[in-house]
């Protein structure tokens, strides 16, 4: 077994892209910035940083089940996107 | 006694007090009938304990009929209320208990379980399974579900009943408007039935697609069992969302925090809408193995394989996934503005596209089929037109800009009862007529079967097609009387007629298993219907084991080409078989957990915190128990295959 197959490879990649998200989002404390700007770097580095999770260090896709898991994954997404998203246009966005 | 006032009924009535004497005497005589018979051990070991996935099933249905004839009770009480005017039989707070509780009572803890027994008897029999993936959760379900039942329905009787809806609205169902215990017993109480609902879904979908017999591919499934998927999948989807609800409701309630209260940044609307965004796809949790039942039977019945699988499919996976796009026009009056009804009225009008799609090929299922009129047949084909009034009348409410003239009025009323009772009473009970011999080992009577199906369907429009009038002149729904000079009277009275002849229809259905119990022939075939899928593959009623061998499957009707095309099923010898072993602690569990939602309907803290701890103690137990079932040994396997083949 040579060392390429013993090094974690993917592993590492995402402890140091775990890394740099969290720094990502600590910059949101440190800058100086508004609320909605703020709100959108913390929303999208936590994104990025569950899927991360998901694929690297919770093996989403290393098994016969790779289809169920993933199909369920973004079922499970497109549901929760659809029903914030109604929430707000019923009551806020639509609202007279 | 001052810690006994709490349970007192705030707003008793002789029909009350005399509810009281009834369930303590039926209480005292089911105990002293176990007692004097020395049916305890056998109620135990057979039943209470039992992880068997179709003596589970039986439960689930024997508790839907008797939950259907609690609802219906209520709906005879409301209907006599409303047929004449100014009528006194009920007041106003007792009016409001009784339309509650029926709403609640009809959907939660009749309609769900009716499927899920449905399903729990025949999804492992049509995929050639042994049992479902988890049997102990599935006994686990089933016993939340009754708890969560009997917690609902002892409201009446201690403490008071929900009074503000079966959809709960705040802030009436705040603590400002609803000050008793009532409220708190429709979030515990459906909380309870709801976490057994969620494991049922997590449960079919695991044994859906890892347990079936080999060669079945999921293109290959029965249509019951596709329905079933689909169904669990929206479950798993969509009860999160109830149980987050509720534990918000209970949090305002009872923590008086302010997610719905209309002051303090709390938003009321907030609770219509996620109730909705459970609700909506509840409907089609109810309807979709509904639609399963209609293809199993029709194709049965039409002598000839299902028209058009694929589309069948594809048309419940699309339903599936519009169902959570729908929500808002369940209040497209709340103040939303023009684009967000629009929205929902165009994503509503396209639901009906896959349900179109469905109804054609059960028609062209029908067409150039052989039809044989049995009493599930019979359903099935009254199901169609009744189905397409209330349907029609949906698009009606569709339309936003419409529904502003028909909302909270007794057209809506009208509109989903023709919905409901067609679309899922029906196919309960032409699933309850066919696959009746499969559980029980004899058939039901036809002529006695046929007669209700005639009785309920007539019925069902004498009580539901004068609403749609009366709602269409003003007459609003959840109001308890009216003045003669609405004219409403003679509408309400014809209703009352069609709810008096509901109640004969369903009478009737009692007759018939007490005759067909008593009088009906016991040696019939495995397949008395001469159907298609795979439980008819075994005897009747079903070993423990289900199949002694497990069947090899080579096309979507291997057991109809086994009949006619002599295709060998069964192969092999028989081996030894693994069974799950039978276990109290689902039923101790939900008893504790009975406990655990009384103490949180009365606030009692210290009780709860208790049954929390017992909860938890059970969880550990089952995570550090050695369980590895048990096996059943081919001897006695010839040996009951012998017994069940001799009986025919």
């Amino acid at each position: 077994m040579n060392l390429k197959e013993l090094f974690p490879r993917n592993q590492v990649i995402g402890f140091v892209f775990s890394l740099i998200l969290t720094a990502a989002a600590l910059t949101v404390y440190f800058l100086d910035l508004s609320f909605q700007a703020g709100m959108t770097v913390l929303l999208v580095t936590a994104f990025i940083q569950a899927a991360v999770q998901l694929v690297l260090f919770m093996h989403a896709g290393e098994t016969e089940d790779k289809g169920a898991i993933y199909t369920n994954i973004y079922y499970g997404v497109i549901i929760a996107l659809v029903t914030i998203f109604g929430t707000l246009l019923c009551m806020t966005w639509g609202y007279i | 006694m001052e810690f006994f006032e709490r349970f007192a009924v705030p707003h008793p009535s002789p029909a009350i007090y005399a509810s009281m004497v009834a369930i303590g005497l039926t209480v005292i005589a089911i105990l002293a009938g176990l007692t004097y018979f020395k049916k305890w051990g056998y109620l135990w070991r057979e039943w209470l304990t039992t992880v068997d996935h179709k003596r589970i099933g039986i439960m689930y249905l024997i508790s839907a009929l008797l939950m259907l004839f609690r609802g219906g009770a209520d709906a005879i009480m409301m209907r006599a209320q409303l047929a004449v005017p100014e009528n006194q039989l009920l007041d106003a707070q007792h009016y409001n208990e009784i339309f509650t509780t029926h709403g609640v009572v009809m959907i939660i803890f009749m309609a769900m379980p009716f499927i899920m027994g449905l399903m729990n008897f025949v999804v492992p029999l049509q995929i050639g399974a042994r049992d479902v993936a988890f049997p102990r959760l599935n006994a686990l379900s089933f016993w939340l579900f009754f708890m969560g039942a009997m917690l609902f329905n002892i409201s009446f009787v201690v403490g008071g009943s929900p009074d503000a809806g079966w959809t709960s609205y705040f802030p009436l169902a705040g603590t400002e408007f609803s000050e008793s215990v009532g409220s708190n017993y429709f979030m515990i109480a459906i909380q309870i039935a709801g976490l057994g609902t969620l494991m049922t879904g997590i449960n079919f979908i695991t044994t859906i697609l890892k347990m079936r017999a080999p060669g079945m591919t999921l293109m290959k499934m029965p249509m019951f069992t596709w329905s079933a998927l689909i169904t669990n999948a929206i479950i798993v989807f969509a009860f999160p969302v109830l149980t987050v609800l509720l534990a918000m409701g209970t949090m305002d309630r009872l923590f008086a925090t302010n997610f719905f209260t209309t002051d303090n940044g709390g938003m009321d609307m907030l609770w219509a809408n996620l109730f909705w965004v459970w609700g909506h796809p509840e409907v089609y949790i109810l309807v979709l193995p509904a639609f399963g039942v209609y293809s199993e039977v029709i194709s049965t019945f039409a002598r000839r394989n299902l028209y058009g699988y694929k589309s069948m499919v594809a048309s419940m996976v699309i339903i599936s996934l519009l169902s959570f796009l729908v929500w808002a026009h369940h209040f497209f009056t709340m103040g939303q503005g023009a684009l967000a009804n629009s929205i929902f009225s165009i994503t509503t009008m396209a639901i009906a596209v896959p349900t179109g799609v469905k109804i054609f090929n059960w028609l062209l299922t029908l067409w150039k089929g052989k039809i044989v009129i049995t009493t599930p047949m019979l359903y099935s084909i009254l199901f169609i037109p009744l189905f397409t009034i209330g349907g029609v009348t949906g698009v009606m409410l569709g339309m936003s800009a419409a529904d502003y003239q028909y909302h909270n009025t007794m057209f809506l009323v009208a509109h989903f009862h023709m919905v409901i009772i067609p679309g899922v009473v029906f196919a309960m009970l032409a699933g309850l007529t066919y696959w009746w011999p499969k559980m029980f080992g004899f058939m039901l009577n036809e002529k006695i079967g046929k007669s209700a199906a005639w009785t309920i369907a007539i019925s069902t429009l004498v009580a539901f097609m004068p609403m749609f009038f009366s709602g269409l002149d003003g007459q609003a729904r959840r109001m308890y009387t009216y003045s003669e000079s609405t004219g409403f009277g003679i509408w309400n009275m014809i209703s009352f007629i069609g709810a008096a002849g509901l109640a004969i229809g369903f009478a009737l259905i009692v007759y018939n298993v007490y005759y067909s119990v008593r009088y009906s022939p016991r040696n019939i075939s495995a397949d008395p219907w001469d159907a298609r899928t795979l439980e008819w593959a075994t005897h009747s009623p079903v070993p423990e084991y289900n199949f002694a061998n497990v069947p090899q499957i080579d096309s979507i009707e291997t057991f109809w080409d086994s009949k006619k095309k002599g295709h060998i099923m069964f192969k092999g010898d028989y081996e030894k078989i693994h069974m799950p072993n039978n276990s109290g602690m689902p039923f101790i569990m939900s008893c504790i957990f009975f406990a655990w939602g009384f103490s949180f309907v009365f606030a009692m803290w210290i009780p709860l915190i208790i049954t929390t701890i017992g909860i938890l103690v059970c969880m550990a137990l089952r995570s550090f128990e050695k369980d590895h079932g048990h096996y059943i040994s081919v001897e006695e396997i010839e040996e009951t295959e012998t017994k069940l083949r001799g009986a025919k």
